[in-house]
C-alpha cells in the first residue's frame, strides 16, 4: 500500500519540509524556485498579464491528462488568451488527508511536463492539508504571470462586424472524457480530454497576424458560452455554420445519448479567435501546420445585425438562437 | 402534434417550423415526463430527501423543477444526500454499496424507462437487497393521449408518435387513434430528416383522407413493440390512475408497484408529510403541455419564468417545449 499524506505533512514542520522537497521541490525545481524565500522576486519589463485559477476537477485522472496538466494548461491559456507570452506560475496545493502519495507524486510530475512543454517555470508555491472530508483528493490554484508585446491589442471586446470566427479543433472533448471516465460510462475509453497549452500555437498565430482581435479559450460553457460573451462584449451579432464546426463522431454519440449539446461542452485545449477578415485564411493555415491546430477552421463571423445574440445556421438550411450555457451540468470538470 | 419532447427540441433545435410550408402548423404535445409530474408528487420526492439517512436519487432533469416550496436542488442545499444517476442500475449499485442506508430512486419516464427499473427491482429481490425503494411516479402514454383526444380545443389532423415509447410498447399501442378518432399517425425518430419524413407521410394520409399508423421509423421500431421490456414491466408494475399536469387524473395512465414489490415501495414504506400543494400564480405549462396554448403565450416566458429561474417544469426539463422555446427561438432570428 502506497504511502499516505497525514494531516501532519501540512504542519509546516518536518514532514512537511519532507514532502515539499521530496515531492515537489524534486521535480520543479529552478533557480527562483529553490531559493525558498518568502516571495520570488522577478525580473520583468513591458506591459504584464496577471490571472488565477482554482482547479478542482474529479476524478483528479482522466483519459488525456490529470488535475496537474490541467492547473498549468488552464493558466497558460488564460494568459495566452489576453496575447501574452507566459513566464511564471505559482503552485499552490491543497491536499485531503489520506491521498495516495504516488498520485501526488504523478500530479507533480504532469506539471513539471506541462511547464517545460509552454516554458514557463513554477515560481513560487504553498502546500495545505485538510482532514478527509474537507476537501476531495487534491486541489489546485495556480496563478500566471506573462508578458504582452506592445503592438498587441486583444479583448472580447474588439470582434467587428466582418470579422471571421475561428477555432482550433473539434469541440467537447475534454467535458466528455471527464463526465465519461467519472460515470464509468462503457464509451469512456473512446474519449480523451483535449488538454493542452496554447501559448506556442498563440505565438505562430500572433507571428502572421497582428489583426486578431479576440482570443477566448472556450472552457466551461462551451463554444456556445464563449461566443455569447463575445458578442455582448463586442455589442455585435454572431453567426455560425453548423456544418463547419469540428465535433468528433465519439462525442456527438455520448452527447445525444446524454442530452448535452457540444456547443456547450467544455474544453481546455481550444481557442476562438476573432479574425479580421483578410487574414482569416493565412491565419488558419498557420494554425494547422501547429500540433494543436491541425484541424483549425473558419466556422462563422461577425455581423451588424442582432447585436449580442449567436446564430446558428444549421445543416438544412434553418437558423437557431445558441443560448449561453444555463446552470451546470457537468459539475467539476475542471 | 409531435407528443414526445424530444420531437419538439429536435424541431426547435433544427429549426424545422421555418422549413414548413404556412399550412402546416406543429404543435407540441406533454410527452415530456418530468413536465407533467404533478406538484404533489414532486412534493412528495422532496419531502423524502429530507428523511433522515435516505440517499435519494434522480435522473438530472429532476433537480431543479420547483415543487410547491422547494426543490431537490434546494433540498440537496439545505443537506439533504440527493445524487444524480444515469440509469436504474447505477441506483441499485449504490444500494449494494452503502447498505446501512435507505436509498431511494425516483422513478419518473414513460414506457422508456419503467423497464429497466422494473428489471432493477427484479435484481434487488432476487439479490435480497433490503435498502433499496423506489418512488414510482411512472406513466404510460396512450391512455394520456386519448383523455387529451377528447379534451375539448384539441383538433388534431396529426399525430407524430413517439419513437423511443414505441420501441417498446409498439406502434400497434397507437391504433386507437387512428381507429376510433382518425387521426393520421405517424411512428418518428428523432433525426431531423426522420422527422420531416413523418410530417410528408402525415400529410400524404391527409391528402387520401385515410387514418392508419405508419412506422418512419424502422430501425428502432416494430409493430409488436419489445416484448422482452414489456414483460417485465407486467412482472412488477400494475396499472394505476395518475395525476398528469394539465390533463389532470387519467386512469390506467400510472403505473404503481405490484403487492409482491410493496417493500421496495417507497410510497408505502416511508411515512412522509409532503404538505398542501401549491401551484405558482400565472403559469400556464397545463395548457401548453395539453397544445392548447404555445410558450410565448404565457406572461412568465422569458420574463419571470427562464431556464435559470424557471417557474414552471416545462421550462427546465431538457425536454420541455418552453425550455426548447427559450433556448433555440426562433422569434428573432
Amino acid at each position: 500500500m502506497s504511502e499516505r499524506i497525514l494531516l501532519a505533512h501540512g504542519s509546516g514542520g518536518k514532514l512537511a519540509r519532507e514532502l515539499v522537497e521530496g515531492s515537489i521541490l524534486s521535480e520543479l525545481s529552478n533557480p527562483l524556485l529553490a531559493r525558498l524565500d518568502d516571495s520570488a522576486v522577478l525580473e520583468v519589463s513591458g506591459k504584464l498579464a496577471f490571472t488565477t485559477d482554482s482547479y478542482v476537477v474529479n476524478p483528479i485522472f482522466f483519459p488525456g491528462g490529470d488535475i496537474g496538466r490541467l492547473a498549468v494548461c488552464g493558466t497558460v491559456n488564460d494568459l495566452s488568451m489576453m496575447g501574452a507570452v507566459p513566464l511564471f506560475l505559482s503552485l499552490a496545493l491543497i491536499l485531503e488527508e489520506g491521498l495516495a502519495r504516488d498520485d501526488l507524486v504523478e500530479i507533480i510530475k504532469s506539471v513539471k511536463q506541462a511547464s517545460e512543454e509552454s516554458g514557463v517555470s513554477v515560481v513560487t508555491g504553498d502546500t495545505k492539508v485538510v482532514g478527509r472530508g474537507s476537501a476531495d483528493k487534491l486541489y489546485i490554484n495556480t496563478a500566471g504571470i506573462g508578458v504582452v508585446a506592445g503592438d498587441v491589442e486583444i479583448s472580447g471586446s474588439r470582434a467587428r462586424p466582418g470579422d471571421r470566427i475561428v477555432i482550433n479543433g473539434p469541440i467537447g472533448d475534454h467535458g466528455m472524457a471527464v463526465l465519461s471516465s467519472r460515470e464509468g460510462f462503457s464509451f469512456s475509453s473512446l474519449l480523451k480530454s483535449d488538454c493542452a497549452p496554447l501559448n506556442g500555437l498563440v505565438a505562430d498565430m500572433l507571428a502572421v497576424s497582428r489583426r486578431i482581435n479576440c482570443l477566448r479559450d472556450p472552457t466551461r460553457g462551451g463554444l456556445a458560452t464563449t461566443l455569447n460573451e463575445i458578442a455582448v462584449q463586442s455589442g455585435a451579432g454572431i453567426i455560425i455554420d453548423e456544418a463547419r464546426i469540428p465535433v468528433r463522431d465519439e462525442v456527438r454519440a455520448a452527447c445525444e445519448m446524454l442530452g448535452l449539446d457540444p456547443l456547450h461542452v467544455a474544453n481546455e485545449g481550444k481557442l476562438v479567435a476573432v479574425v479580421d477578415a483578410e487574414d482569416a485564411e493565412v491565419v488558419v493555415e498557420r494554425m494547422r501546420a501547429n500540433p494543436y491546430g491541425r484541424e483549425a477552421a473558419i466556422i462563422g463571423e461577425v455581423e451588424p445585425e442582432r447585436p449580442g445574440k449567436v446564430v446558428m445556421r444549421t445543416r438544412l438550411g434553418s437558423s437557431r438562437i445558441v443560448d449561453m450555457l444555463v446552470g451546470d451540468p457537468l459539475p467539476r470538470i475542471c | 402534434m409531435e407528443f414526445c419532447g424530444s420531437h419538439t427540441t429536435s424541431i426547435m433545435k433544427n429549426g424545422l417550423r421555418q422549413l414548413l410550408p404556412p399550412n402546416i402548423r406543429m404543435v407540441s404535445g406533454p410527452g415530456c415526463p418530468v413536465c407533467v409530474t404533478d406538484n404533489a408528487d414532486l412534493d412528495k420526492a422532496i419531502a423524502l430527501a429530507g428523511v433522515p439517512g435516505v440517499v435519494l436519487l434522480t435522473f438530472g432533469d429532476m433537480m431543479k423543477v420547483p415543487g410547491s416550496r422547494s426543490s431537490l436542488e434546494k433540498a440537496r442545499a439545505e443537506g439533504a444526500d440527493v445524487r444524480i444517476v444515469y440509469s436504474a442500475l447505477n441506483a441499485l449499485q449504490i444500494a449494494r454499496d452503502t447498505p446501512w442506508r435507505p436509498v431511494v430512486l425516483v422513478g419518473i419516464g414513460f414506457e422508456t424507462t419503467a423497464p429497466t427499473i422494473a428489471a432493477s427491482l427484479l435484481q434487488a429481490q432476487h439479490e435480497g437487497i433490503e435498502n433499496y425503494f423506489v418512488l414510482s411516479l411512472h406513466k404510460v402514454c396512450p391512455p394520456a393521449i386519448q383523455s387529451l383526444l377528447e379534451l375539448e380545443g384539441v383538433q388534431l389532423q396529426g399525430l407524430i408518435c413517439p419513437g423511443h415509447v414505441s420501441a417498446i410498447t409498439g406502434s400497434l399501442a397507437w391504433d386507437f387513434v387512428a381507429d376510433r378518432y382518425h387521426v393520421p399517425c405517424v411512428v418518428a425518430g428523432f433525426e431531423p430528416m426522420d422527422i420531416l419524413q413523418s410530417i410528408n407521410m402525415l400529410v400524404e394520409q391527409v391528402e387520401r383522407g385515410e387514418s392508419k399508423v405508419e412506422i418512419a421509423y424502422r430501425r428502432g421500431v416494430r409493430r409488436e413493440g419489445n416484448p422482452k421490456a414489456l414483460e417485465l414491466m407486467d412482472m412488477v408494475f400494475e396499472p394505476s390512475e395518475a395525476r398528469w399536469r394539465g390533463l389532470g387524473v387519467v386512469p390506467g395512465s400510472g403505473l404503481a408497484l405490484r403487492e409482491a414489490f410493496a417493500r421496495f415501495d417507497a410510497g408505502l414504506v416511508f411515512d412522509i408529510d409532503a404538505g398542501p400543494t401549491m401551484s405558482p400564480a400565472g403559469c400556464i405549462c397545463g395548457a401548453i403541455l395539453m397544445g392548447v396554448k404555445a410558450p410565448p403565450e404565457c406572461r412568465l416566458f422569458g420574463k419571470a419564468c427562464t431556464p435559470a429561474a424557471p417557474v414552471g417544469p416545462c421550462m427546465v426539463s431538457s425536454e420541455g417545449s418552453c425550455s426548447a422555446y427559450y433556448l433555440y427561438g426562433e422569434a428573432c432570428v
